[in-house]
């Protein structure tokens, strides 16, 4: 049986002001109401006037999602009455939208086509009181939102969610979205059918999936069900349904029958927009190196595996701090190792966005690892130390006595008083049982605090107890 | 034409209530604006392109910076009821 899966996807813009009037767009965490405006409050008389850099946020989108942009675009009203909407309607675009026909490449290689996307208002938030009354809070009104629908061509629920990850990675790199999902700042809708044949079955739309996980677990769940009826040859009823996390299921929302009836028409108090030739030119140069486009070169110049490319290039800043490393120090698989070993890990537990470590201090640690002057372990401590301090690797290893030890006198010293220390060992060793080399070895590494040579230490070791 | 269930999922699309005279009334009106409209479609406006606005104008535009928001005192001045900074509203169980 054929799954098909369209999503409908709602992005936050960056921007400082809301869309169509001044007030701040940073409504999280903002005491109810604070940021409100005759405008937005949707007072008799108020004038919207569009924020500039949504649309150039909006175009960005549009243009790494290779759409094409059409001469002029035009707002329309979406009206319903809902108290999250205090004008009556909401200010969005509808039979000349921002942009049409792009498409997004999958890491799998696939391209999703995109129908559309298009500029419209967020509306306010709503708190349902169990003692019978709802509140509204208008600081997200008039919070800019693109509204990015794909065309049917999602095959299945684990497809779906690559698309929206790579989505949000899009937006991210873009710097437009934050792509904050549990927040809102990111909004996902689906359209599923099923059909044992090529024609298009009878769809549902499920709403308020806020993570990927829900994405994929709320598609999974839907396709079972519709396949179950379809197998018994009962009809799918159209309908919009909603995810419910807790119990893992989807429930019905609303039937055809109440279907919404929007009444679109041209926003009279809003003129038209052109986009010029120039403008889009000008957007299209300031598009940062896209994700795919990263993914494909790194294929090609590093040489890495498909895995390591996939984590190091998830976050632009991530990706951007490798290709610093690698140009201090050109050694792509090695630097891909600790990364993913040491500085994500580091990274995460700063609970910051940025790699604190400088990169050429976290090219210094790997340089001195490879001339032998610290080993591995140390190497981890001073990259967890300059992480948090900022202090240089060379000043760390000097300051905390922490340069490896392969003088060999000083080792010669340390390998004999092992030795004369562990008898037992020793007699194992020659007795036959050579894996008591490893415990003499830790032995060392004990005595030194980590800072022998694991390579001159395991020679030592032999020469001595094979010449007695 | 328009029927008397028209006028009724108008009103309702709306949020009205109407008297029995009312949706007479309406029905009659609204039926009189559509015949003009009938009138209007028998021009061929194939080649004249739709007017969305009056004025010949197009990307009137703001830059993106904040201006001081109204005080939440002032926001909630015209609400019938309000409570902790929030505008108080009946009860909302599902959107419709
Ligand atoms: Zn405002």
């Amino acid at each position: 049986m054929r799954t098909v899966i369209g999503l409908e996807v709602h992005a936050q813009l960056l921007t400082k002001t809301k869309l169509f009037c001044s007030c701040s767009a940073a409504y999280f965490g903002a005491p109810p109401n604070a940021h409100t405006c005759p405008v937005c409050l949707g007072m008799p008389g108020a004038l919207p006037v569009l924020n500039e850099r949504a649309v150039e946020y909006a175009l960005k989108a549009a243009l790494a999602l290779h759409c094409e942009i059409p001469a002029r675009s035009v707002f329309a009203r979406k009206n319903y009455f809902y108290p999250d909407l205090p004008k009556g309607y909401q200010i969005s675009q509808y039979e000349e939208p921002l942009a049409l026909r792009g498409y997004l490449e999958l890491p799998t290689g696939k391209r999703v086509r995109i129908r559309r996307l298009h500029l419209e208002e967020d509306a306010g938030k709503l708190l349902h009181r169990p003692e019978g009354y709802s509140l509204v809070d208008l600081n997200r009104a008039g919070v800019p939102l693109i509204e990015i629908v794909s065309e049917p061509d999602l095959s299945s629920p684990e497809e779906a969610r690559l698309y929206m990850e790579e989505l949000r990675r899009v937006l991210r790199y873009l710097g437009v979205c934050s792509g904050d999902m549990e927040e809102g700042s990111l909004r996902c809708d689906a359209n599923v059918s099923v059909s044992p044949d090529e024609r298009l079955g009878t769809k549902t739309e499920i709403k308020n999936m806020n993570s990927f996980r829900a994405i994929e677990e709320a598609l999974k769940f839907e396709v079972a069900r519709q396949r179950a009826l379809v197998e018994k040859g009962h009809p799918i009823e159209q309908a919009t349904l909603t995810w419910n996390e807790a119990l893992g299921r989807t429930e019905l929302m609303r039937s055809k029958e109440e279907a919404e009836d929007y009444r679109y028409f041209p926003e009279p108090d809003l003129v038209p927009l052109q986009i010029d030739d120039a403008w889009r030119e000008r957007v299209k140069r300031s598009l940062p190196e896209l994700p795919a486009q990263k993914r494909a070169r790194w294929m090609q110049e590093y040489k890495l595996p498909e895995y390591d490319i996939s984590v190091l290039t998830d976050e632009r800043s991530v990706a951007e701090y490798f290709e610093s490393v690698v140009g201090l120090y050109p050694h792509p698989k090695d630097v891909s190792n600790w990364m993913m070993s040491e500085i994500l890990r580091l990274l995460k537990e700063s609970q910051t966005m940025e790699i604190a470590l400088k990169p050429e201090h976290f090219a210094r640690v790997l340089e001195m690892v490879s001339s032998g002057q610290i080993n591995r372990t140390v190497a981890k401590d001073v990259i967890a130390e300059s992480f948090k301090t900022g202090k240089a690797p060379d000043e760390i290893v000097r300051a905390r006595g922490l340069s490896q030890i392969s003088d060999e006198q000083a080792l010669a010293e340390i390998v004999a008083k092992v030795l004369a220390e562990n008898p037992k060992a020793v007699a194992d060793f020659q007795s036959g049982k050579e894996a008591a080399i490893g415990f003499l070895q830790g032995q060392v590494m004990k005595a030194t605090g980590g800072k022998a040579d694991p390579k001159k230490t395991r020679e030592m070791l032999l020469q001595r107890l094979r010449a007695t | 034409m328009i029927t008397r269930e028209d006028v009724l999922h108008i009103a309702k699309l709306a949020r009205l209530q109407l008297s029995e005279e009312q949706i007479a009334l309406f029905q009659e009106q609204l039926g009189k604006i559509l015949g003009y409209f009938q009138e209007l479609e028998k021009l061929d406006t194939s080649s004249v392109p739709p007017m969305t606005h009056v004025l010949d104008l197009s990307n009137v535009l703001r830059p993106d910076e904040p201006r001081p928001s109204l005080s939440v005192e002032e926001a909630l001045r015209n609400a019938p009821r309000s409570r902790e900074g929030y505008f108080e509203v009946p009860r909302i169980v599902e959107k419709t």
